[in-house]
């Protein structure tokens, strides 16, 4: 087997010291039945058997480059520098542990530092952590956060967020007997958040761009919540928008929580995705997950560590911020080096190129009969009503190549009301060629 | 030993092949940038008048300096293609490169987790072939695929067995939770995340958990209790069965932590052990790269007993198509993230496992045992074991042997970064006193175990004999020597900040 270096011979030298006859004797604890049973698996197979096995997977999916794309709903298509795949695959960051001894783990600090000041910066907060699993349970882990400052047991949810975002977050808050109002399905950003806030909410949480693609002004519903004494969750699940859109932070958000798949990291059928997560300096000890702090060493030079651990599982147990442990450090890493790559001036090129893009496409698809674009604001993303139901219409324009988007009826099974609705989004990978391709496809399918 | 001032003698601070590196920040300009875009056209927006009209703050960076920046802080790093990282319970084995290719084919990496079921039949059997290898080597009927990493597993598990109980209309009566003094942080940590409060089992003189203890503390009131084994000293729970049929007896469920299943697979079923739910860290047992922290993954597997409340989504087989049920059932506890879970580590870890096959698994958990024994067997004479005979895959020793000699297990640790070595799991178990945890994994050979074991010894030896002064001022050779992780803690600095950089 290749990826074992020791040999019969090792084996039998290393058993002799260490005074076994034979292996089993070092498993003489288990009991004897319920060792070395059968199992039915295939044995061993080399590295070119199961490239070709695993590729005949593969090629079974359609890829996002493999025609006009235009699905996001929370997991976005852009290009990503060859650089940032070549950096993340080195021995140094692949194969490195959590950086518990920060001697010899400076390189994960480091980026890790820098990561938390990009996404304080880009969010507009102050403070911002080492990242979260993705941004569904970034989500959830802030309505928990805004539970432990408010004291309170109730969350109230927006018809603009991401309905698997809500779900996240309904399961973790339910579990502990909370109150979940959820905002009915706003495809109009018309919902009257202000009126759901009371003297017993914990948080809001509010989606923008909303899953329909509308722009959210969030200082309105930032003050309503800040009257009640209630928190304002921001979540933003597609990173790109924050290089064209006022900021979480400005709009007086409490907790940001945001997807950053969409800067470094590819679709990869729904993860391993990278949660963003900042707050106010006041919150910073109620954070989840971890924290890249700076010091010096015992030379006085500048040098990083993981910090106020006291927070978390590891030292606090039953008494910790969350459960979490393993976070996102590669995806984190391939988000970092793709932002330093980037700068403000290069997030604010793909940010408009994505807007102009977006608008394209939605000024093509209005043209057809049978189609309106609800959205009166977006950034890279909208919604149709069409005619009929969109879940056909997908099908049928997979059917002929193209990847029309995300129909109603994908993210709210069984809701009429969405049936014909259809998510629609754009990037800097959209070609006018694909634009073309999509809405003679559509007109031909109404 | 001299003390390491000699990089007071080159003009940049830099040692040969031991970079410097800034921070991006410090390098970068606002108006520089390295990836170039075509114009965009003049044109009206539509962002209903909230575009952003403050500045960002980030620099940016040409490609050759990103490339250069990151490839120092590389350099900055230890990992295990450079060398043992015996980190106890973390598992830092090989990661064959084979395994990135097949994450990075277009058809997996480049694929929208929304595209429709039918232009992703190969990634859902992907996921189905991955359960059906996870349910074989576990004897287990069900499997959650989507936890995010082993902590987002055990909240599966639990949150399987709060409903559980909920639906047995024991929702309040089932409070408590047990968990053995030695266990993971996330054990008690999930618990309360569940809404459960927590109980401490108490170990016996072998390292095992208490049976007695624990058949005491159990009762109408106990929902589950949480045991990892092989357990965190690294020991096989020889009471195990006992252990289940004591909380089955009592009404309630046993969720065992799989941190350490790397241990036991392909040779034991914990189905066969009576776990009723179990997560398994891609990221440690089928070799995921651990990538500085993440990302990991966590399928928990599940019986019979819970697999109704098994979060959505899940793939099922029917009529030749795999189809992926995004809809919540009746039972079904909710959802635990958006999407289908870590697919990139899917991909990964069944690419480990094929390669291995059922022979290679077991052979991988014998050599993992035999590594751990023989680093046992070569150290007792200077470090002292924690407990009396063979260890699984992990060796604990404790500070007893640095009794007197000024030195402390961090030194210890710390003198080993200097000998070329990430140090192993320190402090952990608590139940040990300075604890040592060593988990060399399958992957090292016997010449490089041989060398890592003479190194220890020369160490204990180095501080039986006195030199106390070259621990505590350990390390000397690494990138940097002890980090003041008080200071970092009592005035936490976070961010770089253009007005701290201007007052350096």
């Amino acid at each position: 087997m290749r990826y074992l270096p020791l040999n019969d011979a090792d084996r039998s030298a290393m058993l002799k010291i260490i005074g076994a006859a034979k292996i089993d004797d070092l498993f003489c604890d288990v009991p004897g039945d319920v060792l070395n049973v059968g199992f039915d698996l295939p044995p061993h197979a080399g590295e070119l058997d199961v490239e070709r096995a695993l590729g005949a997977m593969a090629a079974k999916n359609r890829a996002a480059s493999d025609g006009p794309f235009f699905i996001g709903g929370g997991a976005y298509k852009h290009h990503i520098p060859a650089t940032v795949d070549h950096i993340i695959q080195r021995s140094e960051f692949l194969t490195a542990y959590t950086p518990y001894q920060p001697e010899i783990a400076q390189g994960t600090l480091q980026y890790l530092f820098e990561f938390q000041t990009q996404v304080a910066a880009l969010s507009g907060m102050e403070v911002a952590n080492a990242s979260m699993y993705d941004g569904s349970t970034g989500c959830a882990e802030a309505a928990l956060m805004a539970r432990r400052i408010t004291k309170r047991k109730k969350a109230v949810l927006s018809g603009g967020l991401h309905p698997q975002y809500g779900a996240v977050t309904r399961t973790n808050l339910e579990l502990l007997k909370d109150e979940v109002v959820a905002a009915p399905v706003d495809v109009s950003a018309s919902e009257d958040l202000a009126a759901m806030i009371d003297d017993e909410t914990a948080c809001v949480i509010v989606q923008t761009p909303d899953v329909f693609g509308n722009i959210r002004d969030l200082a309105p519903i930032a003050e309503a919540a800040h009257a009640k004494g209630a928190l304002l969750i921001a979540v933003v699940t597609e990173a790109v928008s924050l290089g064209a859109l006022k900021s979480p932070g400005e709009m007086g958000a409490d907790i940001f929580v945001g997807e950053g798949q969409s800067l470094g990291n590819g679709l990869g059928f729904g993860g391993p995705y990278v949660g963003l997560f900042a707050t106010r300096q006041k919150y910073l000890r109620q954070m989840p997950g971890r924290l890249c702090g700076e010091t010096t060493d015992a030379d006085g030079k500048r040098g990083f560590v993981l910090t106020l651990s006291t927070r978390e599982q590891h030292i606090r147990r039953d008494k910790a911020t969350s459960n979490i442990c393993t976070n996102s450090g590669l995806c984190v890493l391939a988000f970092t080096i793709h932002m330093t790559l980037l700068g403000q001036t290069g997030l604010r090129k793909l940010a408009a190129l994505n807007h102009e893009a977006a608008c394209k496409t939605a000024d093509a698809l209005s043209a057809i009969n049978g189609v309106e674009v609800i959205n009166k604001s977006y950034f890279n993303e909208f919604t149709l009503r069409l005619s009929k139901n969109a879940s056909d219409v997908v099908d049928v324009l997979a059917e002929q190549g193209v990847l029309a988007g995300v129909p109603g009826g994908r993210l709210w099974p069984g809701d009429p009301g969405a049936e014909n609705l259809l998510i629609v989004a754009a990037s800097e990978c959209t070609t006018d060629a694909d634009i073309k391709a999509f809405s003679s496809a559509l007109a031909e399918s109404l | 030993m001299t003390m390491n001032n000699q990089d007071q003698s080159t003009f940049t601070g830099n040692k040969a092949l031991q970079i410097e590196e800034a921070l991006s920040f410090e390098i970068g300009g606002f108006d520089r940038t390295g990836v170039d875009f075509p114009p965009a056209e003049d044109r009206p927006n539509r962002l209903g008048g909230l575009g952003r009209d403050s500045e960002i703050g980030l620099p940016g960076l040409s490609e050759p300096e990103t490339m250069r920046h990151f490839v120092r802080l590389s350099q900055k790093n230890y990992a295990i293609d450079m060398g043992p990282f015996p980190l106890g319970s973390c598992t830092m084995k090989h990661n064959p490169r084979l395994n990135e290719k097949i994450a990075r084919l277009p058809g997996f990496a480049d694929l929208h987790p929304l595209a429709p079921q039918a232009c992703a039949q190969g990634a859902l059997e992907l996921i189905d072939t991955l359960a059906h290898w996870l349910q074989e080597l576990t004897g287990m009927p069900a499997v959650a695929m989507s936890p995010k990493a082993g902590a987002h597993g055990e909240l599966c598990g639990m949150m399987a067995i709060k409903a559980a109980i909920v639906a047995r209309g024991e929702g309040d009566k089932r409070t408590r939770v047990l968990a053995p003094e030695s266990a993971h942080g996330t054990n008690p940590a999930t618990a309360v995340q569940c809404g459960f409060t927590v109980e401490e089992i108490p170990g016996d003189a072998t390292g095992r958990v208490d049976l007695a203890a624990l058949k005491e503390k159990l009762g109408e009131d106990v929902a589950a209790i949480m045991v990892t084994n092989p357990n965190t000293c690294g020991l096989f729970e020889r009471d195990i069965r006992a252990i289940a049929d004591a909380v089955h007896d009592a009404g309630g469920y046993f969720y065992c932590d799989g941190a350490n299943f790397n241990a036991i697979a392909g040779k034991v079923k914990p189905g066969d052990l009576g776990v009723d739910a179990m997560h398994i860290n891609l990221h440690k047992t089928f070799s995921t790269p651990h990538g500085g922290g993440g990302p990991g993954a966590g399928p928990t597997v599940l019986a019979a007993a819970l697999a109704d409340f098994a979060p959505v989504p899940y793939v099922v087989h029917r009529d030749g198509e795999y189809h992926l049920i995004e809809t919540e059932s009746a039972n079904s506890f909710g959802r635990l993230t958006a999407f289908h879970g870590q697919m990139g580590m899917f991909t990964r870890a069944l690419a480990y496992m094929m390669s291995h096959g059922k022979d290679g698994v077991a052979q991988a958990a014998e050599d993992a045992v035999l590594n751990a024994n023989y680093v046992l067997a070569r150290l007792k004479a200077e470090i002292t074991p924690a407990f009396d005979g063979y260890c699984m895959h992990e060796a604990l020793f404790d500070d007893r042997f640095l009794k007197d000699t000024g030195v402390e297990t961090i030194d210890f640790a710390k003198a080993m970064i200097d000998e070329g070595y990430h140090p192993m799991t320190m402090y952990f178990p608590l139940v040990v006193h300075g604890a040592m945890l060593i988990e060399p994994t399958e992957s090292e050979s016997k010449r490089e175990l041989d060398l890592f074991c003479d190194a220890l010894l020369s160490l204990a030896k180095r501080a039986k004999a006195g030199e106390a002064e070259t621990f505590k001022a350990a390390p000397v050779y690494a990138p940097r020597r002890r980090l003041d992780e008080t200071a970092a803690a009592r005035k936490p600095v976070l961010r770089w900040t253009p007005a701290a950089n201007a007052a350096r």
